[in-house]
């Protein structure tokens, strides 16, 4: 199901927590909302949901307009950071849950519930523990339950907040895989918020990077992490290093000097350069390019990671260097980013 | 999550890192047995001289087993009636925010404070058939005072805060997720609360049902002011055995009181029986 958010804005008490956001889902598509905390990430899902209503704008699933359905008409599944199982129910009645509270007609027979449930549950590789309590399971498997119960009624939309987020990295990166491959042959339209942009970026057909209640960037993981359309998508995925520079007639310079690197489309004036710590190119002499002297310099795994001082307002940039570099051992390094990127200044 | 050997049956629990076991053990039994043990037995030793004979006269006979029923059936109407609203102001304390709460909340404790004659007092002064709510009741035809529903009427008074008090911390810690994924799954308000809230609430709800009910067998102050006491009638245990007393018929007392002891001691078991069972189900 093909899921429309239309410049929807949510207020909590005045305080606004999304400001007109508007984002396309296609149907099967699985997509990540990623952000700090108070990005407003869980807000948006918890409207997709029905749990919140918008102060403005509406949500559509397909064509119907979702935003006037109660949250039990909307049918959506939903999976919870801490689990919400019902702990008085084993985990077959758990799951069949979504089913039993159906009405009449709509409402299966008690053996094919059974049979429902036992399905799903083999579908999340948990056979055998129909008949435990959720305290029996442990963590990774109460996920796998209660996404098991959300998959039961068959949902418009499956929505996510945070699945992984109570489970420790192991376990984590071992429901990360299976969920993707779930998604891969059940096809369900699913929605998921982390804070982890490497869960995002691994798991998601599509990311979509908040900040403060707005949507910074729509796109693949490729998208997001080689084109970040903004300051704060390069500092918030993955590493990044920023200096601030001038631009005069299409050079960049630093301080008084050009270092090498054409803009010609920027307008003239202040701005900030952006660039990826280990995409830079090392350079002997300096006729045009960003030297300065080393203030630290740490082993990180398979990098040395140093810290340079550039120019006299003594900025701090930091790049990486491959561990048995020779430049390592310098006072003073020159340097070149490779793929950089500039915004204008704050 | 349990190492332990299945077969282990009875045995000490693990002592914890921190000392104490030993002292805080001897001391809780030491405790127990001077408060509650050597009390007890001396109850029972006092209507054992009484002979077996004679006690299963006084067992069987008719003013006595009248009293039992009377205290036993009041007190667990009582409760009944009990858990079923003290569950329902639980619910207003802990979900609303009302003006007055704090009040309301502060006003579920005074039958705890209040001496239970001012209360049995108070209750009697209303319901009899002048009272302010007695004489509304008259012409229906419902008499309280003086009848064993006046006995339900003050014992619903003095136990209402058990089952209060019990059920309201349980539900301040039910996890709002817990609602709205079973709304999320399609569940109507009436099913949310009937299918996952109460169920989750109900060791709480028996616990409850257990203070108020054993509150009720024991009360005496209340209720002999409301409930006329004619033997046979509204005459209930406790106050039976103060009759005895009065006559100085030690063991006849001793011997109703040992009934007692013993069919609430067995009533109380089996609500904790049930308790553990459903402690263990629902973890």
């Amino acid at each position: 199901m093909e899921v429309r958010v239309v410049n929807v804005r949510k207020e909590f008490e005045r305080f606004p927590a999304l400001h007109d956001v508007s984002l396309d889902i296609r149907s099967g598509e699985l997509i990540a909302l990623l952000g700090p905390s108070g990005s407003g990430k869980t807000t948006l899902l918890r409207l997709i949901a029905g749990l919140e209503r918008p102060t403005k704008g509406a949500i559509f699933f397909g064509d119907e307009d979702a935003s006037q359905k109660s949250i039990q008409e909307r049918n959506v599944g939903f999976v919870f950071q801490h689990y919400a199982l019902f702990r008085h129910m084993t985990v077959a009645d758990n799951i069949g849950f979504g089913l039993k509270v159906r009405h009449g007609a709509a409402r299966p027979s008690a053996q094919e519930i059974r049979r429902r449930a036992l399905e799903l549950l083999d579908l999340v590789q948990l056979s055998g523990l129909e008949k435990r309590y959720p305290a029996q399971l442990s963590g990774g498997q109460r996920q796998r339950v209660a996404l098991a119960r959300a998959m039961a009624i068959e949902p418009k939309v499956l929505l996510l907040d945070e699945p992984f987020g109570a489970l420790d990295a192991q376990v984590r990166r071992e429901l990360r895989r299976w969920l993707r491959e779930i998604h891969d042959r059940t096809g369900h339209t699913t929605v998921f918020v982390t804070h982890d942009q490497e869960e995002a970026l691994e798991l998601a057909d599509r990311v979509v990077v908040m900040s403060q209640g707005r949507i910074e960037q729509v796109g693949t993981a490729d998208d997001i992490y080689d084109t970040p359309n903004s300051p704060f998508v390069y500092s918030f995925i993955g590493e990044s290093s920023s200096l601030p520079v001038k631009v005069e007639n299409g050079e960049i310079w630093i301080a008084d000097r050009p270092i090498g690197l054409q803009a010609p489309h920027a307008p003239s004036g202040e701005a900030v350069l952006h660039f990826r710590p280990h995409d830079v190119e090392l350079l002997d002499g300096c006729s045009g390019c960003i030297a300065g002297t080393v203030a630290a310099s740490r082993r990180v795994a398979g990098t040395r990671r140093v810290e340079l001082e550039i120019g006299g307002q003594r900025q701090r940039v930091e790049i990486e260097l491959p561990v048995d570099h020779p430049a390592a051992q310098k006072s003073r390094v020159a340097f070149r980013p490779r793929r950089w990127k500039l915004f204008p200044a704050a | 999550m349990t190492t332990a050997p299945a077969k282990a049956g009875w045995r000490f629990r693990q002592p914890s890192v921190i000392p104490g076991f030993g002292l805080t053990l001897g001391f809780s039994l030491a405790y127990l047995t001077l408060i509650i043990l050597i009390p007890l037995s001396g109850l029972v030793w006092r209507s054992a001289a009484l002979g077996w004979a004679d006690f299963w006269a006084i067992a069987i006979d008719r003013r006595t087993l009248n009293a039992l029923r009377i205290s036993f059936g009041t007190a667990f109407l009582a409760a009944v009636v009990n858990v079923v609203f003290g569950t329902v102001v639980a619910w207003v304390l802990v979900r609303y925010r009302f003006p007055g709460r704090r009040i309301a909340d502060a006003m579920v404790d005074l039958p705890f404070a209040l001496p239970t004659a001012v209360a049995g007092i108070a209750l009697t002064t209303l319901y009899a058939p002048n009272g302010w709510i007695g004489q509304l009741l008259m012409p229906l035809g419902i008499k309280v005072a003086y009848t064993p529903l006046g006995i339900v009427v003050a014992l619903v008074f003095i136990g209402l805060p058990f089952v209060v008090r019990t059920v309201q911390p349980i539900m301040e810690e039910i996890d709002k997720e817990v609602e709205e994924a079973a709304a999320t799954l399609g569940a109507s308000r009436f099913q949310i609360i009937t299918r996952v809230l109460f169920p989750g609430l109900a060791p709480a709800i028996i616990t409850g049902f257990s203070l108020a009910f054993a509150r009720g067998v024991g009360e005496y102050g209340s209720v002999i002011f409301i409930a006329g006491n004619l033997p046979f009638k509204s005459e209930i245990a406790p106050l039976l055995i103060v009759i005895r007393l009065e006559e100085y018929n030690y063991e006849a007392a001793t011997a109703i009181a040992a009934i007692m002891l013993a069919l609430s001691f067995l009533m109380l078991l089996v609500v904790n029986l049930v308790q553990t069972w459903s402690r263990k189900r629902y973890g």
